[in-house]
Order: structure tokens, then sequence, then C-alpha cells
């Protein structure tokens, strides 16, 4: 491949794997069986992967994408598309479709398009997913890049080095949970302080009171690879490599104990929202809500009526809300004046247009972190709180 | 007359280059670096001010979500503020990966008397296929 004989788009996706073996001391390169690549609409997203296009390129382990967003629905609202972002969002569009990219556009592929067993080697980039994956599933990813992502869907091949090796997946910080964990936004806040406390070493929790959710482990994992850079968690007779203590930390003793407390918990909720006051839309769904999720927000939805001038919006994947169409949650949501908007990620340009200078309320710590950046502040409160806010218009 | 040393360093992406070094202790993220003159905007940076356009640039490690870093190295490498070859400590898959599709030389494991030998403006030869290092030190 590194030669040449299947092109200069496989040879130049060879060289990065190659590099990254360099960099990690990798012995060999090993097969992959399931990628995800995160892309998003970024102009160097696209020109990368036109190069490998043009270089004859396509992916031999097709792999699933991260959100960009439904210009489509927004223009059907009467938002205009400014033609740069639509010139852009076409050639994403066509380039990721050409070279083999699944356009699931969805960020929890590891919860339904894209589930590895337990063991199975693979390429995930999108950091929420990167967690899961390790973690929850037992699959075994390292912190890829979008980039060195698609180069393992391309090559078939990531050099083993990281994470895909068992004696770098044993916990070293014991994270003693004292705090109590009512909803997955308990989880979000639980992964974002541990996150800050752990740095870079392996977290073991221990202490969960009860079996969590999908949901409240989708937000844990992504809230700690927001807050830090922590690629896998143990959860000591919840997650598949730690049927106990002594097994997560390899027999080895714990570096650290951390304890998270509920004030804790309080400290960093109060660090990361906005003052409560006025409100002019409310965003569900980073990571992407799951069925479970829309259904509990119909219910708080149905037959009331959201408040004049504030917009609501629940982002998700393509398969969850055809189902939520099914299941006659969208009905309920849209005559409350909401919206389920598929393949859309809340940092997105889109966003940025329609909400410039303005105030929502979100139950993502994750979604406030990452636009603040862009004019957009958020209150962030519990899921039913933000319900409430988005029908009085504020909080 | 020039006083040259050499030292073994670690090849991480292959390419040579040479030029006036630029050192940082603090990790770089290269979106936060103006591509019209490649310099660095972050607040509080160790560099913040300097331009790393053509410069061999020597830093501990690389920062930022993959999508950032990506595409900072992506505009400086577009409007040719780019650095010419990146020494660094700590390598990590976006940097690494950057790197690469930029054609940007990146090599680690320097030999640690390097760094006590180096001072910024100094002269550097990197050939990472080699993986060496040439110190040229202007004697007065």
């Amino acid at each position: 491949m590194l030669e040449g004989k299947f092109g200069e788009g496989v040879a130049e996706a060879m060289r990065i794997q190659v590099a990254l073996g360099e960099a990690f001391n990798a012995e060999r390169m090993v097969e992959v069986s399931r990628t995800h690549v995160a892309f998003g609409v970024m102009e160097s997203d696209v020109w990368f992967v036109d190069m490998l296009l043009k270089g004859g390129a396509s992916c031999r382990v097709p792999p699933t994408s991260n959100p960009i967003y439904d210009e489509k629905y927004l223009s059907k609202i009467g938002q205009r598309a400014v033609k740069a972002d639509s010139l852009l969002l076409q050639s994403a569009h066509n380039a990721y479709k050409k070279i083999g990219i699944n356009l699931t556009y969805n960020c929890t592929p590891y919860l339904e398009a894209n589930v590895p067993r337990f063991g199975e080697i693979t390429a995930y980039s999108e950091s929420s997913a990167t967690v899961y994956v390790n973690s929850v599933c037992g699959a075994k990813t390292n912190r890829e890049s979008a980039n060195s992502a698609l180069a393992a869907a391309i090559t078939g091949r990531v050099p083993l080095y990281g994470l895909l090796l068992d004696k770098n997946r044993k916990g070293e910080t014991l994270v003693s949970v004292e705090a109590t964990l009512r909803d997955d936004f308990d989880y979000h806040l639980l992964g974002y302080s541990a996150s800050k406390k752990i740095g870079f070493r392996m977290p073991v929790f221990t202490g969960i009171p009860s079996r969590p959710s999908p949901e409240e482990l989708t937000s844990l994992g992504a809230q700690l690879n927001t807050g830090g850079a922590v690629s896998m968690f143990h959860m000591v007779g919840v997650t598949p490599e730690a049927p106990d203590l002594e097994t997560a930390f390899g027999g080895r003793s714990p570096a650290e104990t951390l304890t998270v407390t509920d004030a804790d918990l309080q400290k960093l909720h109060q660090s990361i929202s906005r003052k409560d006051g006025k409100i002019d839309f409310a965003m569900f769904g980073c990571p992407h809500y799951s069925l479970n999720q829309v259904r509990n927000v119909a219910r708080l939805l149905e037959g009331k009526r959201i408040r004049k001038n504030v917009e609501l919006w629940v982002l998700t994947s393509v398969h969850t809300r055809e189902l939520a169409r099914r299941m006659g949650y969208l009905g309920i949501i849209e005559r409350a004046g909401g919206h389920i908007m598929a393949d859309t990620c809340p940092d997105m340009p889109c966003w940025y247009r329609r909400y410039d200078g303005k105030v929502g309320i979100t139950d993502s710590p994750k979604a406030a972190y990452y636009t603040v950046r862009r004019g957009i502040d958020y209150i962030v409160k519990r899921m039913p709180e933000c319900i409430e806010a988005a029908l009085k218009g504020g909080c | 007359m020039n006083r040259e040393q050499t030292f073994k360093c670690h090849k991480i992406c292959s390419g040579n280059a040479e030029g006036k070094t630029l050192i940082s202790e603090d990790d770089i993220c290269f979106y936060l670096a103006d591509p019209k003159n490649g310099k660095i905007i972050e607040k509080n940076h160790a560099l913040k001010g300097k331009s790393v356009a053509g410069r061999i640039l020597i830093f501990p490690s690389g920062k930022g979500s993959s999508v950032v870093q990506g595409d900072g190295l992506y505009m400086l490498k577009k409007c040719e503020t780019a650095p010419r070859a990146m020494i660094i400590q700590h390598p990590d898959t976006v940097l690494v990966t950057g790197a690469i599709i930029m054609k940007i030389p990146l090599v680690d494991g320097v030999e640690k008397r390097f760094y006590s030998e180096v001072e910024n403006g100094d002269f550097v030869r990197v050939d990472a296929d080699q993986g060496l290092i040439t110190l040229i030190k202007k004697e007065d």
C-alpha cells in the first residue's frame, strides 16, 4: 500500500498510519473491523477527503459519520442559507459519499448504527464515541483524529499501540463517587467534574448507585473527553473489563484516589452555566438524544405550548427521528412548537448564524462548552427544568 | 567561525528542512495562530505575538481537538505561514496526522543535551530520514 500499488490515495493513508506507528513505537499493523470518522464541514476536512479521492482512495471498512447540519430543514422553516456555507456543505456531502463513508451523521453510532463487540479492534474518532467504545463495549480504539480514522477506513489497518494493547487498559486512579446520581444530567456533571481532577490517568469509578442506562454512560463519556482527555474508564460491576476492583486495576494498587461529592457537582454546575434569566431557545441532544430521551421530552410537552419567540430543538439520528415520528413523539413536540432535527450538531455554523448573541438553555455542558466561543451563551440545567424554561420563556 | 553540533533524533514524518529556531515552553494549538502571518494569538501563551512562519519550531506537544488542530495547520500551510519543521517531545495522533498531510517534517526523541544547547534564533538543519539534527552556532 505504501509503495503506491493501490494508488496514491491509499499510499497517503498508509503514510499516516506508518507515522503514527513511528510516533508510538508500534511493532506492527493490525486490521480494523469498524471505523467512525468525525468530520465536520471545515474547509480542511473537504480538502483532505478530495485529495484522497483524487488519489483513487475508497474505504475498505466503511465508516459511520458524525453529525453536520440539515440545511434543508432550516430552509423549510425560513432560515436563509448562506451561499458559502451551502457550497461547502454540498461538497462535503459529495466527497464523503464518494469515498464510501456511510452518511449516518450521528455522534452515537455505538448505540445503533455501528455497535462493536467486546475485544474488537476499531478506529473511532468522535470524542464521546472513543470513550464509550473502549469503556462500555470493551472494544478497542485509540483517540483517533477524523483524518487518522479515515486513513484506517481506507487501509483497513491501524498501528498496534496505546489502548489496543491490554497492558494499557488498566485503571490508574480510583474515583469514589459520593454524589447522588439521579439522571443523565448528573452523569454529565460527574464526567466533567472528574475529568478536571483526573488528568491523563485512566479512572475506575466506584459507588455508582444503580445500573446506569446507556444514556447515562453516554453522558459520562462525552464529558470525560470534553472537560479532559480521558479515552477510557472502568466502572466496577458495570463495564466489561471491571468485574471487580482488582481486575480493573490489573492487580496493581491505584496511583491516586479521588472523591466526587454533591458539592463538587454543584460547584461545577455553577461554573459552567450562565445565570438564570430570559432565553431565546432550548437545545437538547448533545450527544444525540436516544428514543427514550425524546419520549421524556414529549411527555413533558404533551398538550402544552412553548412560549412565543422561544425555539426548542431536539437533535437526534435519522433513525431516532423516524421512530419518534412513528411513536407519535414528533407530533407532540411539533404541536408544542418544537423541532426534532436529524443529522445535526449544536456546534455548527447554522446555529451561529441563527443565535449569535442570544441565550440558550441546554442539559449538555458539552454543547455549552463548544459554542461559547461563537457568541452563543448557555444556561445549563436538568432537562425538565429546560422544558419548563422553554414554556415560560426563561427561568 | 561557525560551530556545528549534531544530535540524534527519531523520525515521525520524513523530510528535510533548515532555518531559524523558535522555542516554545508551552504546547501549541495551531488553530490559535493567525494564518495571515503565522503569529500565535492564544492568551498567556509563551509565543504570543511571535510568528511560527518558516521557523524550525521546538515545542513539547500539540494540543486541542482533532478538528481545530487539523484545520489550524491546514490554514497555515495554505497561507505559507507554516513552520518548516517541528521538533517535539510528546507526539499525539492529531499533530502527527496533520504533519503528514501537510508534509511538515516532524521528529521527537532528540538527545537531551540538544535542549541545553539550543537557543531561540539558532540555525538548525533537520534531517528526519537520517534521524539527525545539526545545530549551527555563530561564534565571534
